[in-house]
């Protein structure tokens, strides 16, 4: 049994606009002690995903289908009071922004002892204790004196250290990390990245990597997760994907980034502007941004089919050079 | 080096801000301090460092939009000192801007828009010459005629950023600085944007100063790299060389750090690991500002600044051990 396992996903939002269905049917597995990537673009439901499993969307938002099973633990309709249990110590995400994550009132340790308290059976004393531990953990200098500083003495990188800190505290098995360093400078990105692979070799967490930098999922994801307007278009191992990307989106993208081999020649965007989620084409959700789009495309969306083992896609593309590589077979 | 085939020449350009740290006293903060290079005519310098290293300022105060504390700025061979100079100068040079949400007026149309730098240096003889250029600019960046007479707030951020290439454009200037034109947009349409910005300087024979944070964006876009490390010029070489042969210390620890999208790559990838966060300006290092996270710091960097000297041909470092650790 895995981990988590989410089922037939479907989370929307009530907006005066209309219904938007930011996730649209999402389904993977995730084992422990391994790390997930989900990559998308804005708005592709990559961070809904997560919400949706931590159960804290905004008011209008609501998970509309589908399961989510920690452990076996059915999450879906099962309560805010099953949902406190599960959030911090089974479950804790950590968030994009670090500057507006923590309460600028309260001194660090103050939040710290706080989440730990609220979790753990433990007092005052031993919570702050705990708490200077995780600081060590995560590398914050000094941290006897850092726990009775503000957030505002600390720096971008030191406070998502800290957030790291207190999403860890009360040792969870599947930590989902939100953009975690989209607000950071490249070296302060290096090292929070590192430290979150030392932390999950050390402590056997499995992680849940939301971005939508395609390096960053080199660097630290076993598997991949591609989205595009609320649905998979691609998983697998994260060789395969990079190597053997099997649905056009996922291939426009790997052509669009600059990378260290292509400096001479031009970049291929993909086309056209990412989908209004209030007007959802009947197909293919991406259809009308690719080039290789067939009829079917339009009228149809491809299921997901297995390429092998490691990788699946849902690309009537991919579906009709199988079959033309079968028939020259 | 001649002038002519520099367009663009600064010289110890120095911005400080005083910033009060009490009812009365204040303190200068050293944004640019004594930085030096030369953009060469049709080339693109990219420029990248780390949140508050001053390549923004850089930009600002080059194009005279802060008053430079100290320093000179040429351009064409020519100093620019007097307003006269600087009027001049402004017709011929533009900036785009990173947020494409911010730097649009919303209660102005699409055309309005772009037309505004027309009407300041009233660059046309009647109102259907600025139609006509307007229409025309809009075109190159890839915009309808239809988008004329809309908002701001009905485009998505890259058509924004568009209308605010758009803009820049307009006056055809010879020199654009282009501050993190592409980092507020999505991958699939940063690409978009990157190209135009390629096909727009062949086909209106821009000259660039491209400023970005993004070191896979940078190394495509430009012919040499400035890497700058609070305030500093660290390191001025050919884009390639610049990524795969850094000579400083702080440029290889940040060319190490840029993730690769290569996962190959990226598992083989020794990354350097730079410990401590940037100082703050406030209160920058004596000597070299980097010595604090540098590993190879000794007594000599805490003393001076060490010059930007060239060690291979047009390789420029700034680093007393330089030639020691290469």
């Amino acid at each position: 049994m895995a981990l988590l396992e989410v089922r037939d996903l479907h989370t929307a939002f009530t907006t005066p606009a209309g219904t938007v269905n930011a996730v649209n049917g999402v389904s993977f597995n995730l084992e422990r002690g391994k790390v997930l990537g989900i990559v998308g673009e804005s708005g592709s439901g990559k961070s809904v995903t997560a919400y949706s499993i931590m159960q804290i969307l905004e008011k209008n938002g609501k998970i509309v289908s589908g399961s989510i099973k920690v452990d076996g633990q059915e999450l879906v309709g099962a309560g805010e009071k099953v949902m406190k249990t599960v959030r911090g110590n089974k479950i804790s995400i950590i968030f994009q922004d670090p500057m507006t994550s923590l309460n600028p009132t309260y001194t660090i340790g103050h939040q710290l002892t706080e989440a730990i308290m609220l979790h753990t059976p433990r007092n005052k004393k031993q919570a702050w204790d705990r708490a200077v531990e995780m600081l060590r953990l995560v590398n914050v200098n000094e941290p006897e004196k850092r726990m009775k500083q503000y957030p505002f003495e600390f720096s971008g990188g030191m406070r998502q250290r800290v957030m790291i800190a207190m999403a860890l505290a009360c040792e969870p098995d599947i930590l989902i990390a939100d953009e975690p360093t989209t607000a950071l400078d490249v070296t302060i990105q290096a090292q929070i990245l590192e430290l979150m692979q030392s932390l999950q070799k050390e402590l056997g967490m499995a992680i849940i990597m939301i971005t939508h930098d395609l390096g960053v999922v080199a660097q630290m994801c076993d598997e991949v997760i591609v989205m595009y307007a609320g649905s998979i278009c691609e998983q697998g191992t994260a060789d395969e994907i990079f190597y053997n990307p099997c649905h056009e989106y996922t291939k426009g993208l790997m052509r669009s980034i600059p990378t260290v081999n292509n400096d001479d020649e031009k970049l291929e965007p993909i086309t056209g502007t990412p989908i209004d989620l209030l007007n959802m084409p009947a197909g293919c959700p991406f259809a009308p941004r690719c080039d290789a789009a067939m009829k079917i495309c339009m009228r149809e969306r491809c299921p997901r089919m297995e390429i092998n083992e490691d990788h699946a896609a849902g690309c009537w593309v991919n579906v009709k050079k199988e079959m033309e590589g079968g028939e020259e077979a | 080096m001649s002038h002519v085939e520099n367009l663009v020449e600064v010289k110890h350009l120095k911005e400080y801000f005083n910033i009060s740290t009490g009812m009365f006293s204040s303190k200068p903060l050293k944004a640019v301090d004594d930085v030096s290079f030369a953009i060469r005519k049709g080339e693109t310098l990219g420029l990248v460092g780390e949140s508050g290293c001053g390549k923004t300022t850089v930009g600002r105060t080059l194009l005279h939009l802060y008053k430079p504390t100290a320093g000179e700025v040429w351009f064409q061979g020519k100093q620019i000192v007097t307003k006269q100079d600087i009027a001049e100068f402004r017709k011929k040079t533009a900036m785009v801007f990173q947020d494409p949400y911010s730097s649009l007026n919303p209660r102005m149309t699409v055309s309005d828009i772009i037309g505004e730098p027309l009407d300041i240096h009233k660059m046309y003889a009647d109102k259907q010459e600025r139609t006509e250029k307007i229409l025309a600019m809009m075109e190159r960046v890839g915009l309808n005629s239809e988008h004329a007479s809309r908002y701001a707030h009905e485009f998505s951020g890259g058509q924004r950023q568009r209308i605010g290439i758009a803009r820049s454009l307009v006056t055809n200037p010879e020199f654009v600085v282009c501050d993190e034109p592409v980092s507020a947009l999505d991958v699939s349409i940063q690409a978009q944007v990157i190209n135009m910005f390629d096909e727009l300087q062949s086909k209106m024979d821009l000259t660039y100063l491209f400023i970005a944070h993004d070191l896979l964006v940078v190394r495509h876009i430009s012919d040499r790299i400035a890497v700058m490390y609070l305030g500093k010029l660290v390191e001025l070489a050919d884009a390639k060389e610049i990524y795969d042969h850094p000579l400083h210390p702080y440029s290889k620890s940040l060319m190490s750090a840029v993730p690769v999208p290569d996962p190959k790559v990226a598992r083989a990838n020794q990354r350097v690991v730079l410990h401590g966060d940037i100082p703050s300006p406030l209160n920058a290092p004596s000597g070299c500002p980097f010595r604090t996270r540098c590993p190879y710091a000794c007594d000599a960097c805490a003393e001076a600044m060490p010059e930007l000297k060239e060690l291979s041909p047009g390789h420029f470092v700034a680093c007393h051990r330089a030639e020691e650790i290469n």
